[in-house]
């Protein structure tokens, strides 16, 4: 049991954007997290990375409490994620962006780089192969020294996979990583996504794309009016009377 | 302690026109204090020179601050528009704004401190208890007032006052449904602008003096003044005007001398922008594209 | 040949050189905290207090120049980092005004305590400060920030001022980073002032005041924030240019000062990164 959500609730002045919700998301998974618009999934990865309290309840991460720590410590324990907005530093290039984002990864320390030791440029060359290479997993290397301003919607969401995965995580925290993204991006995500989880990465993943969720998720939580509905496998999920009541007339599994 | 309200009205109005402003476009207008100057020294030209009345003078003057709005709109703020950049880009420009008219107040008026020729109003004094009140005090009190009044009015009750109000809302809807934005701002400029000129020649009355960097001290008191009543909330910067004009007086009288008067203001800035940066009637949320 | 040329350049702009010196430290000050997002109208507060400091310990005290100036610059970034923890909380341009506030206090502070020499200010420093002084500083002052800039702080600053929430979501510590680009701005200005307060025997209140805080935006934005170099070029024209005019008959007083606020304005409407942006290969880190 890798990350584990006991009882998170949360009210925005009074308005119940969460609910008691708890599930187990299995390590080196694929876990999707599904639900109507407004059903509390962007609030629930809020929660995880520390960008929002939980008013009660414990998320556990192989077995320590992280509900109440400040998001730069989640990161910090090797959480990462995207933002349903994409928030990404616009006046930087692909490749500065990603190196932003080695943040913890890279050590750039002050000294070494005021006495000029030869340590110092030697991580400065590293520092931009791996930035590169976080680039090219998501295929836009040939963009790195473009403003992120410039770039198209569907590369500004991949930017910011790349971004995420500088950190080296253990977890992923994607929100509608794929929305806006033509169908052959699409497949390279998922492929990419598919071999992130091969090397160890767990990823909790909010999307609308069912037919993407079915394939790539071994596991979902279905979110409803901010409460969990069930978790379950993809078909176990979809054969839920409360699930298809939830989606009828939207998007069927 | 009376005086405290009749200075209180003046910094009003002064603070009317920031923070019409700001609640129209989410911008800090420092130039906003050189209108005040300009605008002053021109209804003292308009009267020792051209040898008007002080009311002709006065309408005039206003009227002159109110396209010297117009000009800051069109060449300063306009164009920043269909940049997507920030408001700082807009603050820097106002800055901009505010050297160059504020050299131009120098050149064509001189570095010294000047005032209005005797007699241009007749002024009775009238004493009851302790309290001596001048009638100019009550007239400028009166304009003060009268001109928030209107403004209030005009906001209220009349279709452009509306139309500024939703584009102060929201400038994205407005533009849907018709309104035209760019006018509305120019407009809003030019009423901005027209009451801080206003402000100007009041001051100049009051303290029977004017010099060209007269808007140096009442520059900060007006953001002081915009901040305590809250960004964006016209009642908030009459209140908040009456309330800092009482609160120098109050200050000087306890204290005894004039000294820590803007020290003890600014303080009480401070400590309001760290508790509550909306300020008392200030709007809570952020406005929309 | 050269050497007589420069002495004579040096007798008739000496003092213009140290200005624009000085005035390319501050620029630099502000700039450190600019470059992770907060606009700080503080700084001109913050060099009055090295100033004021340094002036008082060398004075009064017979403390020894080095010294006092460390001591200034040190007790700005005290109190830089006291004001900080409240102050850094508030966004953008209400973090203006509460430094704007908070330099009134000082200078107030300033005209009214006996310390500090009244509204005449503190007369009699000895002047310790040279052109070496000054540009030594200085140099030391950009390699520093260049440095800092592809160090790991400084991609931190720049991550917070393009995006906090992003910043925070990448292991960045904001908090912390805002108030290190807060009080390493101040301790410049600390340094600036202290350094300043030796260069002419007399400091005054007014010159630390609202004007001043004002001129190192606008240094800043003359010269662009994409570079080290940019708040030097801005902080180099702007102090020079009126010097340079003053020479010339056509420009009389008022025009010189509005002339500032031309180029101010042209800047902004049509060179927003400012000056430093013709110079484009001085500018990215990677």
């Amino acid at each position: 049991m890798f990350l584990e959500f006991e009882k998170i609730s949360r009210s925005f002045g009074g308005v119940r954007a969460l609910w008691e919700v708890s599930f187990v998301v299995e390590a080196a998974t694929i876990h999707g997290i599904i639900g109507p618009n407004g059903s509390g999934k962007t609030t629930l990865i809020n929660v995880v990375s520390g960008l929002t309290g939980a008013d009660s309840g414990r998320l556990l991460l192989e077995g320590r409490e992280v509900h109440r720590l400040p998001p730069y410590r989640i990161a910090a324990l090797g959480i990462a994620r995207t933002f349903q907005n994409i928030r990404l530093f616009s006046n930087m290039t692909c490749l500065e962006n990603v190196i932003a984002g080695q943040h913890l990864t890279a050590g750039r320390a002050l000294i070494p780089r005021l006495l000029r030791l030869p340590s110092a440029s030697v991580e400065e060359r590293r520092c931009r192969e791996d930035a590169l290479s976080c680039l090219s997993s998501v295929g836009i290397e040939n963009r790195a020294g473009a403003l992120a301003k410039s770039l198209s919607y569907g590369e500004r969401r991949r930017l910011e996979i790349a971004r995420a995965m500088a950190l080296k995580p253990r977890l992923l925290l994607l929100d509608e990583p794929i929305a806006g993204m033509r169908q052959r991006e699409i497949e390279e995500m998922e492929s990419l996504f598919r071999s992130l989880a091969e090397a160890g990465v767990t990823i909790l993943l909010i999307e609308h794309n069912m037919p993407f969720m079915m394939r790539l998720c071994s596991r979902i939580t279905v979110l409803h009016f901010g409460q969990t509905v069930t978790t379950g496998s993809p078909e176990d999920v979809c054969a839920h009377p409360e699930v298809i009541e939830a989606y009828l007339g939207v998007e069927s599994c | 302690m009376i005086n405290g309200f009749f200075i209180g009205s003046v910094y009003g109005l002064f603070a009317i026109g920031y923070t019409l402003v700001f609640g129209v476009l989410d911008i800090l207008n420092l130039a906003h204090a050189a209108v005040f100057t300009l605008g002053g020294l021109t209804a003292l030209w308009l009267v020792a020179a051209a040898g008007l009345s002080i009311w002709v003078a006065f309408l005039l003057a206003v009227l002159f601050s109110g396209m010297l709005g117009l000009l800051l709109d069109r060449v300063a703020f306009a164009p920043l528009r269909r940049r997507a950049g920030s408001n700082l880009s807009g603050l820097i420009s106002s800055i901009a704004m505010a050297i160059i008219f504020e050299s131009a107040a120098l050149g064509i008026f001189g570095a010294r401190t000047v005032r209005f020729p005797q007699g241009i109003l007749v002024n009775r004094v009238w004493r009851f208890e302790s309290v001596t009140v001048t009638s100019l005090q009550v007239e400028i009190v009166l304009s003060a007032l009268a001109l928030m009044l209107a403004l209030t009015a005009f906001l209220k009750y009349t279709r452009t006052g509306k139309a500024i109000r939703a584009v102060a809302e929201s400038e994205r809807t407005a533009r849907l449904l018709g309104i035209n934005v760019d006018g509305v701002i120019a407009l809003t400029f030019s009423i901005s602008s027209a009451l801080g000129g206003a402000a100007g020649i009041l001051y100049g009355l009051y303290f029977d003096a004017l010099a060209p960097d007269m808007g140096r001290s009442i520059e900060l008191k007006g953001l002081a003044v915009i901040i305590l009543g809250g960004m964006g909330s016209i009642p908030g910067a009459i209140l908040g005007g009456i309330a800092f004009g009482l609160s120098e007086v109050l200050t000087v009288a306890l204290t005894g001398t004039s000294n820590l008067r803007d020290a003890v203001a600014f303080t009480v800035l401070l400590v309001i922008l760290i508790l509550r940066p909306t300020g008392l009637l200030g709007r809570g949320r952020v406005r929309e594209a | 040949m050269t050497v007589a040329f420069l002495s004579q350049f040096f007798a008739v702009y000496g003092s213009l050189v140290n200005f624009i010196g000085i005035n390319a430290l501050l620029a630099l000050s502000l700039y450190v905290t600019l470059s992770a997002g907060q606009l700080s109208l503080g700084n001109a507060a913050f060099a009055g207090i090295g100033a004021y400091t340094a002036g008082i310990l060398t004075m009064r005290f017979d403390v020894p120049y080095p010294v006092s100036v460390a001591a200034g610059a040190g007790l700005s970034a005290i109190i830089a980092f006291l004001i900080g923890l409240p102050v850094l909380r508030i966004r953008g341009i209400f973090l203006a005004m509460a430094t704007l506030a908070f330099g009134e206090v000082v200078r107030i502070a300033a005209v009214n305590l006996d310390i500090t020499g009244g509204a005449q200010g503190l007369v009699g420093i000895p002047n310790k400060t040279t052109t070496y002084t000054i540009y030594g500083v200085l140099a030391a002052t950009v390699y520093f920030l260049a440095v800092l800039r592809g160090s790991k702080i400084g991609w931190s600053f720049a991550a917070i001022r393009e995006d906090e929430t992003a910043a925070m979501a990448l292991g960045i510590n904001t908090a912390f980073h805002k108030t290190l680009a807060f009080v390493l701005g101040a301790f410049i200005a600390g340094i600036a002032g202290a350094i300043y307060a030796h260069l002419n025997f007399i400091i005054t209140p007014g010159e630390f005041g609202f004007s001043a805080a004002v001129q190192l935006l606008i240094y800043n934005v003359v010269g662009g924030t994409q570079s080290v170099y940019g708040p030097i070029l801005g902080a180099f024209i702007l102090t020079a240019l009126p010097e340079v005019l003053r020479g010339v008959p056509l420009a009389a007083g008022p025009l010189r000062l509005g002339i500032n606020g031309v180029i101010l304005l042209l800047v902004i409407l049509y060179l927003p990164n400012g000056l430093i942006s013709f110079f484009r290969g001085l500018n990215r880190v990677s």
